[in-house]
């Protein structure tokens, strides 16, 4: 039980998918304007990911390794995600509304989140059993809402400031992100 | 035809050059520019897809029924990342392990799938050869200019070879995850002073 806490903590903090493995950055980015935007993206990246990296995990082991097809892992994961991504969104409309009015228009962004794929093949790749794989998979994905929500309330503030030309939009949000990243950086020292 | 083939071309190079016009698949520029030697290997991985993706969407766009094109494209994208990968883990292995999982992952950038889209689905097979060319090259300027940064102030080399003398101090934090967003940040706002007049 003590190694899921640990690898749940190292994925949330030490290993902050966002801001230490520089994936997903194009929904951290364009999503974090406004706070509500970025609550909703958090909840869809984590629900999708959970399912995501157990379903990939099974496909792995019962059917790419079985018949020797590891080298189609990129491919199949790919379509398995884009798959799951649109029947989760038809799940969600016909039996629980409101939570896809909320996650509505995140879910279909979230097939190219490259933090998706990656997590699913960071899970491969460290050759995690099935349940550190499900740990992994929402540590991850927690870590990136964590990054994305905190960032949003930072960028809400730099809308009120007066920020020179050149710097506007992206520019000071990366530099934002790199002294987010940067305090995250510390939690290293626990590892 | 050649006038507009040499600026499909050139676009690429300086009015969309990638990342920073088109602030898309940034991923990638992040993580794999803390060499050059990684950046330009990853530069020619890019290369090679966007300009086979952009050929073979274009060469089936009379085929490919709009409403299922997305999932079309991601399967020609992915066909060509696995080529890339094979090739890769072949001939140049200590660099596929230093990649390690950003190979797979030229799959999900998102330059790919927008060029497809914007560009590749909607023009002919050499426009679009030229345009995957352009880009894919403005893309390795790109990454080899913010590697050389990040490379030189961080370890102290270019290239693997030492640039300053051995009483240079590295300046750490530029090779680590809060360098690479600082110092983008920054080419982008150099850029735009250059740019917009």
């Amino acid at each position: 039980m003590g190694d899921y806490v640990l690898l749940a903590i190292s994925c949330i903090l030490i290993n902050n998918i966002l801001l230490m493995q520089y994936l997903g950055n194009c929904p951290f980015l364009g999503t974090s304007k406004k706070m509500e935007t970025a609550v909703g993206m958090a909840m869809a990246v984590i629900f999708v990911l959970v399912l995501a990296g157990a379903i990939t995990w099974l496909t792995e082991m019962f059917i790419l390794r079985k018949f020797g097809l590891e080298y189609l892992r990129t491919m199949s994961f790919i379509l398995v995600i884009a798959a799951l991504v649109q029947f989760v969104e038809m799940f969600l409309k016909k039996s629980i509304p409101a939570l896809y009015a909320g996650l509505g228009i995140f879910l279909p962004l979230i097939t190219t989140n490259c933090a998706v794929l990656g997590v699913c093949l960071i899970n491969i790749k460290e050759e995690y059993t099935f349940i550190e794989c499900l740990v992994s998979s929402f540590g991850y994905s927690a870590g990136f809402g964590l990054a994305l929500i905190l960032f949003a309330g930072v960028r809400e503030r730099i809308l009120l400031a007066r920020v020179p030309k050149p710097l506007q939009d992206t520019s000071i949000g990366l530099v934002t992100a790199g002294l987010l990243s940067l305090a995250f950086f510390a939690f290293k020292g626990m590892a | 035809m050649a006038k507009s083939v040499t600026q499909e071309f050139t676009k690429g190079l300086w009015a969309e050059i990638p990342p920073f016009r088109l602030v898309l698949g940034l991923c990638p520029v992040l993580a794999v520019t803390k060499t050059v030697e990684n950046a330009i290997g990853m530069g020619v991985a890019v290369i090679f897809v966007l300009v086979g993706s952009n050929v073979l969407v274009s060469m089936l766009r009379k085929i490919i029924p709009s409403k299922v094109r997305i999932a079309c494209f991601i399967i020609v994208v992915a066909t060509f990342v696995t080529v890339v990968e094979l090739l890769m883990q072949a001939y140049t292995y200590p660099l596929f392990l230093k990649l390690g999982i950003f190979i797979p992952l030229i799959v999900v950038n998102c330059i790919l799938l927008g060029r497809a889209e914007a560009f590749a689905y909607k023009n002919g097979i050499i426009p679009s050869f030229a345009d995957g060319l352009g880009l894919g090259i403005g893309f390795t300027m790109s990454l080899t200019a913010l590697a050389a940064i990040r490379e030189v102030l961080g370890s102290g080399t270019f290239y693997g070879t030492q640039v300053f003398g051995p009483s240079f101090q590295p300046f750490n934090f530029m090779v680590e995850a809060p360098g690479a967003f600082v110092c983008l940040g920054l080419m982008l706002c150099v850029m735009n002073t250059i740019g917009k007049k």
